[in-house]
C-alpha cells in the first residue's frame, strides 16, 4: 500500500485502557495477579454467579482520581456506574461494570515532547471499569476455554481528543501516559501482560479542511509501536479510498500486528447498542473536595514536568533528563547528589545512566538497594573530575560503591587507586616502556606519532591503571622529542 | 392440635419451655408436607435431611442448656430464588433447572446461625415474573383455600405452604407485590422491607433496585421474629444500609391506636377494586378509627402511572440481570447449536419461559437507543414523582391503608391469556417498591367463596416496627381467621 499522500492530515484520538495495580479485584476481594493458574483468582462475585453483587473497592476511585489530576482533568464530585450489556462468553455477567455519562475525570489535557517540542493533547475523559475474562483457545482441546481470573481486574479507561496528529505524536502520548501511570504507582505498565492496551480512532482530511471525516476505530492494538504502525496504515488506507473518490465510512476495524492491515469488523449501520443504564446494585460514588486536594497534594512531580526542569535547571540535554525522570527513584537520587554541588550535573547524570546502571543490572540490584549514595556518588565523580583518580579507576570505584558501603575515599585508598601525578614516578615508567617497545619510538621517530597512544596505553598498564594520562604522555612526548 | 398448626412464636415458647423438640416440631412439619404437598405442591425441593440435621443441633445446643435465638428449632421454607449452598436454585426456571450454588445467600447464613431448620426450596413463577406462580416451569402451586385456584405470586409456593401448615415461616422476594399479594390470597402476615433493610447478596436478581427479600407468617409477631432474624446491613451488598435494627418482637404489643394517623388513598379504592375487597378493608379501617386511630384521606395522583412506570424499569433491569444466563457457564444449554450466537440464542430460547423473555425483549427495547429518553428515563422520573408524593403523604400520616391486591384469589389458567389483566393485580403494591417503602399484608377477612382478603399498610422508610405493631394490634381486634381447610 502506497504511504500517506501529502495532501492529507492524519486525526487520532486514543483510548487506553490501564489494568490498576490495586490488591484486589474491583467488586471483590480476589487478589489482582497476574500470570496464577487459570481460574484460581476468581469467586462467585467476578464470575457473575446468580444472586452475587458487586461492591465498589475504594483504591480504585483514589488510583483513578491520581491519574486524573496528573492529567489535569476536573474530578466529578459526584459519579456513578452504568451497565455496559452486550453477550461474550468472557464477560459471565453478560454486562460490564463502566462509567457512561458521569466520568470520575474529564477534561484535563498531557503535555509532552515530540523530537524535543511540546505538545498539547486533551484528555476527554478517565472512568473506572472492570476487565473481563480471557478467552483460552488450544490444541489440547476443542472449542474455547475461559479463564476467568482477568474478570473483575480493575481499570481505567483514558479518552483523548482527536488532537493527535501523527503516528509519531500517538507513541510520544502513549509513552508519557504509560510512564506517568507508572511513577503514580496506579499501574504497573507492563504491556506484554496486557496491562496497557489501546484503541486507535484515526480519521484523515484535507489539509487546511475545517471539522473531522468519518473516523474508524481499531482493535487489537497491543504495543506502542503497533499502535504507530495502525495508524500510518488507516491513514494510508483512507487516503488512498479519498483519492479514488470514495468516502471513508464510519467502522470498527480489527489491527493485526503480524501481517501489518486490518481488516473490518463492523459498520455503523451494524454498531452495537450497549443499552447502557445506571448499575442498580452500587452506590453514587462521592469524592468530596477535601479527598481529592489531600490526593493532589500528595502528587508527584510527574516525569514530563521533571525533564523539562532537568533540562533547565541543569542544562541537561533532553535524552539525559528524558531517562532521569523515568523513574522516580533515580530522578530523587540524582537531584541529591546534584544538590551537593560537588561535581557537574551532567557528569553525575552520565555515571547514573552509564556505568552505575550497567553494574546494578549486572548485579540484578535496584538503585534503592544497593549501598551507593547521592553523596558517594557525587564525591567520587568530583575526585574523577579533579583528577585523583582515573576513569578507569572510577569505574572500579562505582562498582564497589555499590555493594561496599564504603565511601570513594576509603576504596580509592583500599584499593590503591589513586591516580599518580607525580612526574618523578612516572618517569621511571615512561623509561621502561620505551626501552621495551622499539619498533614503536622508530614508528613514531619517522612520523608516525599515532603510536603515542599506544606507549601511554603501556605506561597505564605497568602503572596498573593509577599513571595520570595526561601527564603520561607529555613525559612521552618529551623523551621522542 | 398438631404440632404444624402453631404459630413459630407458640412453637418457640413450647420448644423452650421442653413441652417439645426441634426435632419433633420440624418432623410434624414434614409429615404435613407429606400429606398436604400433593394438594398444594409448594415446594420445588424438600430438603428433609438437612432440615432434621439442623433440628437436632437446636436440641442438643438446648439440652446442653446453651442460650438460643428465639427462633432456634422453628423451620422454614426458602423461596426458590434465594441461594442455598450445595442445595438446587431454580428459579423455577428451566434454565437454572440444575443449578447448584456453591455459596449461601447472607439471610440463609443468617437463617443457619439461629439454628432454623430449613424445610426446603418453595415454588414460584420463573425469575419471580408473575402474580400467580402459574410461570413455574416446573409446577402450579395450589391455593389451601381453594385448589382450583392460585395462590398468588410470584412467591406462591411460600404463601400456599404457610397457609397449608407446611411451614410456620418462610422467606420470599418481593419485585412489584410478588410477597403481599400471594399473602393476600393465602391469608398471610407478609413483609416487603424497606429496600437496604434485608440484604439481597444471594437472591437472584429480578429488577435489582427493586427486589427486596421479606417474610411469610401467620401472625405480625411471627413476622416481626423472622425479620428480627434477617434485617441488618451486608458488607456485601452496597445497597444495604448501616443503622439500629431493634428486636422488632420484642415490644410488639406495645402499641397505642389512639396516637396512629392513618391515610387512606382515595386513588386505592376506585372502580378497579372488587366491591367485597373494598367493604373489607373499610371496615378494618373503621375498626381502627373506632379503636382511637385519626384517619385521613389523602390523595396520591400519581398511582395511575405507577404500573407503566413499574413494568419498565423492572424489565429494563431485568433484561440485563437475565444476560448472563446464556448456556456459556452453568444452566441449561441447548444440545444442538451452530456457532456462540447460535447457542446463545437456542439455550435462551429453549430455556426462558413466555412471560420471562416478554419481559427480557419489553426491557431490552425500553434501554435502546433512540428510546431510552421515552421510556427508561421518563418512568424514572415517573418513579421520583411518586417517591415525593408518598414523602409529603407521611407529613400527615404514620402509615397509609390500602387494599393489597383488587381482588381474591382467581382461578387457575383464568389471567394466564391475557398478560395486561395479570399485571393489574400488582397494582397496588408496585407503588411500594417505586419508592423503596416497608408494605405489609394483614388478612382482614373472607370473601363471599371464603377466600381471604389482604389489607396493606404502607409507611415511611424504615417504620416496620409501626408497620408490625400496628398489624398485631389489629389482628388482636379482627380475632382468629378462619384456616383453610385441606
Amino acid at each position: 500500500m502506497p504511504g500517506l499522500n501529502e495532501k492529507y492530515e492524519i486525526i487520532v484520538g486514543l483510548e487506553v485502557h490501564a489494568e490498576l495495580s490495586t490488591e484486589t479485584k474491583i467488586y471483590c476481594a480476589c487478589k489482582n495477579s497476574f500470570g496464577a493458574e487459570v481460574n484460581t483468582q476468581c469467586c462467585e462475585i467476578c464470575t457473575g454467579l446468580p444472586g452475587t453483587l458487586p461492591t465498589l473497592n475504594e483504591k480504585v476511585v483514589e488510583y483513578a482520581v491520581r491519574m486524573g489530576l496528573a492529567a489535569n482533568c476536573k474530578i466529578n464530585n459526584i459519579t456513578k456506574q452504568d451497565r455496559k450489556n452486550y453477550f461474550y462468553p468472557d464477560l459471565p455477567k453478560a454486562y460490564q461494570i463502566s462509567q457512561y455519562d458521569v466520568p470520575l475525570c474529564q477534561n484535563g489535557w498531557l503535555d509532552f515532547l515530540v523530537d524535543g517540542e511540546e505538545r498539547r493533547v486533551g484528555i476527554t475523559r478517565i472512568h473506572i471499569e472492570e476487565d473481563a475474562g480471557k478467552l483460552l483457545h488450544g490444541e489440547s482441546f476443542s472449542g474455547s476455554l475461559v479463564d476467568f481470573n482477568r474478570c473483575g481486574v480493575p481499570l481505567i479507561e483514558i479518552v483523548s481528543e482527536p488532537d493527535i496528529r501523527s503516528s509519531k505524536e500517538a507513541k510520544a502520548y502513549l509513552e508519557t501516559l504509560k510512564q506517568i501511570l507508572v511513577y503514580l504507582g496506579v499501574s504497573d505498565g507492563k504491556m506484554q501482560e496486557g496491562s496497557i492496551r489501546c484503541d486507535v480512532n484515526v480519521s484523515v482530511r484535507l489539509k487546511g479542511q475545517e471539522g473531522f471525516n468519518n473516523r474508524v476505530e481499531m482493535k487489537n492494538v497491543n504495543t506502542f509501536s503497533g499502535a504507530a504502525r495502525a495508524i500510518d496504515y488507516e491513514a494510508a488506507r483512507q487516503s488512498a479510498l479519498m483519492e479514488a473518490g470514495e468516502t471513508v465510512g464510519q467502522e470498527t476495524r480489527r489491527w493485526d500486528d503480524v501481517k501489518g492491515e486490518n481488516i473490518l469488523l463492523r459498520s455503523k449501520e451494524n454498531a452495537m447498542d450497549y443499552r447502557y443504564f445506571p448499575e442498580p446494585d452500587l452506590k453514587t460514588i462521592v469524592v468530596d473536595d477535601s479527598f481529592v486536594s489531600a490526593l493532589k497534594e500528595g502528587l508527584p512531580e510527574l516525569p514530563n514536568r521533571k525533564t523539562a526542569r532537568y533540562m533547565r535547571e541543569y542544562g541537561l540535554p533532553a535524552y539525559d533528563a528524558g531517562l532521569l525522570a523515568e523513574s522516580m527513584d533515580r530522578a530523587a537520587f540524582f537531584e541529591r547528589a546534584a544538590a551537593l554541588g560537588l561535581c557537574q550535573p551532567k557528569n553525575i547524570s552520565n555515571w547514573l545512566l552509564g556505568d552505575i546502571t550497567y553494574f546494578l543490572r549486572e548485579k540484578k540490584m535496584e538503585l534503592s538497594e544497593s549501598a551507593v549514595t547521592p553523596e558517594k556518588l557525587a564525591d567520587m565523580v568530583s575526585r574523577l573530575e579533579k583528577g585523583e583518580i582515573s576513569g578507569a579507576a572510577a569505574k572500579i570505584v562505582a562498582e564497589a560503591l555499590l555493594d561496599s558501603g564504603l565511601s570513594a575515599g576509603e576504596i580509592i585508598s583500599e584499593k590503591g587507586l589513586a591516580q599518580v601525578s607525580d612526574r618523578d614516578a612516572l618517569e621511571s615508567i615512561v623509561d621502561a616502556v620505551l626501552a621495551d617497545s622499539e619498533k614503536a619510538v622508530i614508528q613514531y621517530k619517522s612520523g608516525k606519532t599515532n603510536v603515542l597512544g599506544f606507549l601511554v596505553g603501556q605506561c597505564m598498564k605497568r602503572s596498573k591503571g593509577k599513571g595520570n594520562p595526561a601527564v603520561l604522555s607529555g613525559i612521552i612526548a618529551e623523551r621522542l622529542k | 392440635m398438631e404440632l404444624y398448626e402453631y404459630t413459630a412464636a407458640e412453637l418457640s415458647a413450647m420448644f423452650r419451655a421442653g413441652e417439645c423438640s426441634a426435632e419433633e416440631i420440624t418432623r410434624s412439619a414434614l409429615d404435613r408436607i407429606n400429606t398436604a404437598e400433593d394438594k398444594i405442591q409448594a415446594f420445588l425441593t424438600v430438603t428433609e435431611e438437612n432440615a432434621l440435621e439442623t433440628a437436632k443441633s437446636a436440641d442438643k445446643k438446648f439440652s446442653a442448656g446453651e442460650t438460643l435465638p428465639p427462633l432456634a428449632g422453628i423451620p422454614i421454607g426458602i423461596k426458590d430464588n434465594i441461594c442455598t449452598n450445595g442445595i438446587l436454585t431454580t428459579c423455577a426456571s428451566k434454565i437454572l433447572g440444575n443449578f447448584i450454588p456453591p455459596y449461601d445467600a447472607t439471610v440463609i447464613k443468617k437463617i443457619k446461625t439461629h439454628y432454623m431448620p430449613i424445610l426446603g426450596k418453595m415454588n414460584l413463577d420463573e425469575f419471580a415474573m408473575g402474580s400467580s406462580c402459574e410461570n413455574s416451569y416446573f409446577k402450579k402451586t395450589r391455593n389451601p383455600y381453594d385448589t382450583e385456584r392460585v395462590p398468588g405470586g410470584s412467591s406462591g409456593g411460600c404463601a400456599a405452604a404457610v397457609s397449608a401448615g407446611e411451614v410456620p415461616l418462610a422467606l420470599g422476594s418481593d419485585t412489584g407485590g410478588s410477597i403481599r399479594q400471594p399473602a393476600s390470597y393465602c391469608g398471610n402476615v407478609g413483609l416487603k422491607p424497606t429496600y437496604g433493610s434485608v440484604s439481597r447478596y444471594g437472591l437472584v436478581a429480578f429488577a435489582s433496585s427493586l427486589d427486596q427479600i421479606g417474610v411469610f407468617a401467620k401472625t405480625a409477631e411471627d413476622a416481626a421474629l423472622l425479620y428480627s432474624v434477617i434485617c441488618g446491613k451486608d458488607e456485601k451488598d452496597a445497597t444495604s444500609v448501616r443503622r439500629e435494627y431493634p428486636d422488632f418482637a420484642a415490644d410488639i404489643s406495645n402499641f397505642d391506636c389512639k396516637k396512629l394517623r392513618a391515610g387512606v388513598p382515595k386513588e386505592y379504592f376506585g372502580p378497579g377494586i372488587d366491591g367485597e375487597v373494598r367493604d373489607s378493608v373499610y371496615k378494618a379501617i373503621e375498626l381502627l378509627k373506632e379503636n382511637g386511630a385519626e384517619i385521613r384521606e389523602i390523595s396520591l395522583p400519581s398511582t395511575d402511572y405507577a404500573l407503566s412506570a413499574y413494568y419498565i424499569i423492572a424489565c429494563a433491569e431485568a433484561s440485563s440481570n437475565l444476560a448472563r444466563f446464556d448456556g456459556v457457564k452453568y444452566g441449561y444449554r441447548s444440545e444442538k447449536f451452530e456457532n456462540l450466537i447460535d447457542m446463545y440464542e437456542r439455550s435462551r430460547s429453549e430455556g426462558f419461559g413466555d412471560e420471562v423473555k416478554r419481559r427480557i425483549m419489553l426491557g431490552a427495547f425500553v434501554l435502546s437507543s433512540g428510546y431510552i429518553d421515552a421510556y427508561y428515563n421518563k418512568a424514572k422520573a415517573t418513579q421520583a414523582l411518586i417517591s415525593r408524593e408518598f414523602a409529603s403523604a407521611f407529613e400527615q400520616a404514620d402509615l397509609i391503608i390500602t387494599p393489597t391486591s383488587p381482588t381474591t384469589a382467581f382461578k387457575l389458567g383464568e389471567k394466564t391469556a391475557d398478560p395486561l389483566q395479570m399485571y393489574a393485580s400488582d397494582i397496588c403494591t408496585v407503588t411500594v417498591n417505586i419508592a423503596g417503602l416497608p408494605g405489609l399484608n394483614v388478612p382482614c377477612g373472607l370473601d363471599g367463596k371464603g377466600l381471604p382478603i389482604g389489607m396493606q399498610f404502607v409507611g415511611p422508610h424504615f417504620s416496620e416496627e409501626i408497620l408490625l405493631k400496628a398489624a398485631h394490634f389489629y389482628e388482636s381486634l379482627r380475632g382468629e381467621l378462619p384456616r383453610a381447610l385441606l
